[in-house]
């Protein structure tokens, strides 16, 4: 049973003071709604999630208590994406016809506090000043440089295109462009990444509404398909942030493993692809997952950016909505952002960020704490 | 100088405590020889549970590193600084020849020497005061600075 997306919705990304992250879900929902002349009650089930903003199923007190299946989901950075792989396989099933997958989130200002314990380690990690993520993206983009003769010129490469990729986004959180320079000459934060290399923790949400694929065009003349979704854990001997030690031989990253899952399951490999959201949670993971996701090898980064493949008018657009640089990082809602994206560019819907020559296939890729990657892959 | 017992480890079984020469107290599998750190009782590699207790190597090389540039939030962060006198320090991975590489804080008196592949040594010593005791930790500092 093929799965389709047939309705979107989204609440803008950034700072929304007098909005609970919950209040963001619910609008998302309704749009997502309106999107296919749906009504709440139509929906056989939901699956939803936030990390720090509350329990998605809340939501029906708001939506209607019409009673449905409503699963809230968890899974850090991959919350979003793991609400839509359930939705699938829901869907795929043959249980439900139709159905909603939610993410929402709102996080302090400030980098993300983390409790180690929570997390499986010792306490101790904590005190000593080790967990934080942004030490791990710091050490792993250090390591790949040195091992891929990767400069300091590509990070900034790819904050400069994600913001300003942003600027033409109406519902990005930074709409303002970034010089290289200002880029360049930013607070280093954690060598060799810089303040506007990083994402910040932020606020959002994103809906969509899924169905089976042969009754997908009784509700809208542009469905999307989802062709393959697939979530990985890390494998013994990858690099993962949280990590009080490591395996001398390294081993392929959850991202690959996720990758390889997705392009088998579709039937499609890389270089199908028309455009692509990858994570970004700094200029260092949108280089490296290029390369884990097998869209180049390693250290062909460098000249990709030089030449401007990943630019809107590239052979492979990437982070065509600016990113979670541009849009800030909702836990729960940044992975459905990016199928947001896919299915605006697949649609033809994209504005000003509109990737030409009708794209029909897309990619999503999300990575995130304790090591595990969500990839999709979309077409018309 | 003070007592041995008002020195008390940051954790239990990160390292031998007290000693002349501690070491960090890893496991190794004892069906496929894969080393952890800290010590743990089922192997991450190969599923297994029989480990055994392993002292680690106490220099290796660093394997890669990064400088953290923000005082991290408290909690879950105990280091003494204050925004006005914080300044950033090392982190790394260090490899230890033939064993595991060990995520530590990076001592060194400066920072801009810190590169992939330089020598570095265990060093355990005070971190910070609690409870009128000093809290001993594990870090790595280059072996020219030793």
């Amino acid at each position: 049973m093929d799965v389709a997306i047939i309705g979107i919705g989204i609440h803008p990304f950034g700072r929304t003071e007098g909005v609970t992250g919950l209040e963001q879900g619910t609008h998302a929902a309704r749009q997502a709604l309106a999107d296919t002349g749906l009504d709440w009650s139509d929906m056989q089930f939901a699956y939803g999630g936030s990390s720090a903003a509350g329990a998605a199923d809340t939501m029906v007190s708001k939506l209607g208590l019409t009673g449905l299946q409503f699963i809230n989901v968890s899974n850090g950075c991959a919350t979003g994406g793991s609400a839509l792989q359930s939705a699938y396989m829901a869907i795929q099933s043959g249980m439900f016809d139709i159905g909603m997958a939610v993410g929402f989130d709102k996080h302090p200002r400030g980098a993300f506090t983390i409790n180690p314990e929570g997390s499986g380690l010792g306490k101790w990690y904590g005190d000593i000043g080790m967990a934080l993520t942004p030490q791990f993206f710091g050490m792993k983009i250090q390591r790949y440089m040195h091992d891929y003769d990767i400069t300091e010129d590509a990070l900034v490469r790819v904050a400069v295109k994600n913001y300003r990729n942003g600027s033409k986004n109406p519902n990005a959180w930074r709409r303002k462009p970034f010089s290289y320079e200002d880029v360049a000459e930013s607070m280093m934060v954690c060598h060799p990444l810089r303040k506007y290399m990083f994402c910040s923790p932020a606020e959002g949400a994103c809906a969509m509404i899924l169905c089976r694929a042969d009754k997908a065009r009784k509700y809208t003349a542009k469905p999307v398909f989802l062709k393959a979704v697939a979530v990985k854990t890390r494998q013994f001997g990858s690099f993962e942030v949280f990590s009080q030690s490591q395996a001398l031989d390294r081993a392929p990253a959850p991202t690959v493993q996720a990758s390889r899952a997705a392009f088998e399951m579709a039937g499609v490999g890389p270089e199908d692809i028309d455009v692509a959201q990858l994570q970004d949670t700094e200029s260092g993971a949108e280089i490296m997952h290029m390369a884990e996701n097998g869209f180049c090898a390693d250290g062909d980064q460098e000249k990709w950016l030089q030449e401007g493949y990943t630019e809107i008018d590239g052979k492979l657009p990437v982070n065509t909505d600016g990113g979670c640089m541009a849009n800030g990082e909702p836990v729960g809602a940044s992975g459905l952002r990016q199928v947001y994206e896919i299915c605006l560019q697949l649609r033809g819907e994209a504005g000003e960020r509109q990737v030409p020559d009708n794209p029909s296939t897309g990619y999503t890729h999300v990575y995130g704490a304790p090591g595990l990657s969500g990839v999709t892959v979309l077409t018309t | 100088m003070p007592s041995i017992a008002d020195q008390v480890p940051i954790a239990e079984g990160l390292f031998t405590w007290p000693s002349n020469d501690p070491r960090l107290l890893g496991s190794k599998c004892r069906d496929c020889g894969v080393v952890t750190f800290p010590a743990q009782s089922g192997c991450p590699a190969c599923c297994g549970q029989d480990t055994e207790t392993l002292e680690l190597e106490r220099q290796g090389k660093l394997w890669t590193w990064t400088i953290q540039g923000f005082l991290p939030n408290r909690p879950p962060y105990e280091g003494p600084e204050t925004p006005e006198t914080f300044r950033p320090f090392g982190v790394g991975y260090v490899e230890l020849p033939g064993q595991v590489r060990v995520e530590a804080r990076l001592q060194t008196e400066d920072l801009s020497k810190l590169r992939i592949g330089m020598d570095m040594d265990l060093v355990v010593e005070k971190y910070i005061e609690r409870d009128g005791k000093d809290i001993i930790a594990f870090f790595f500092r280059p072996s020219d600075e030793s």
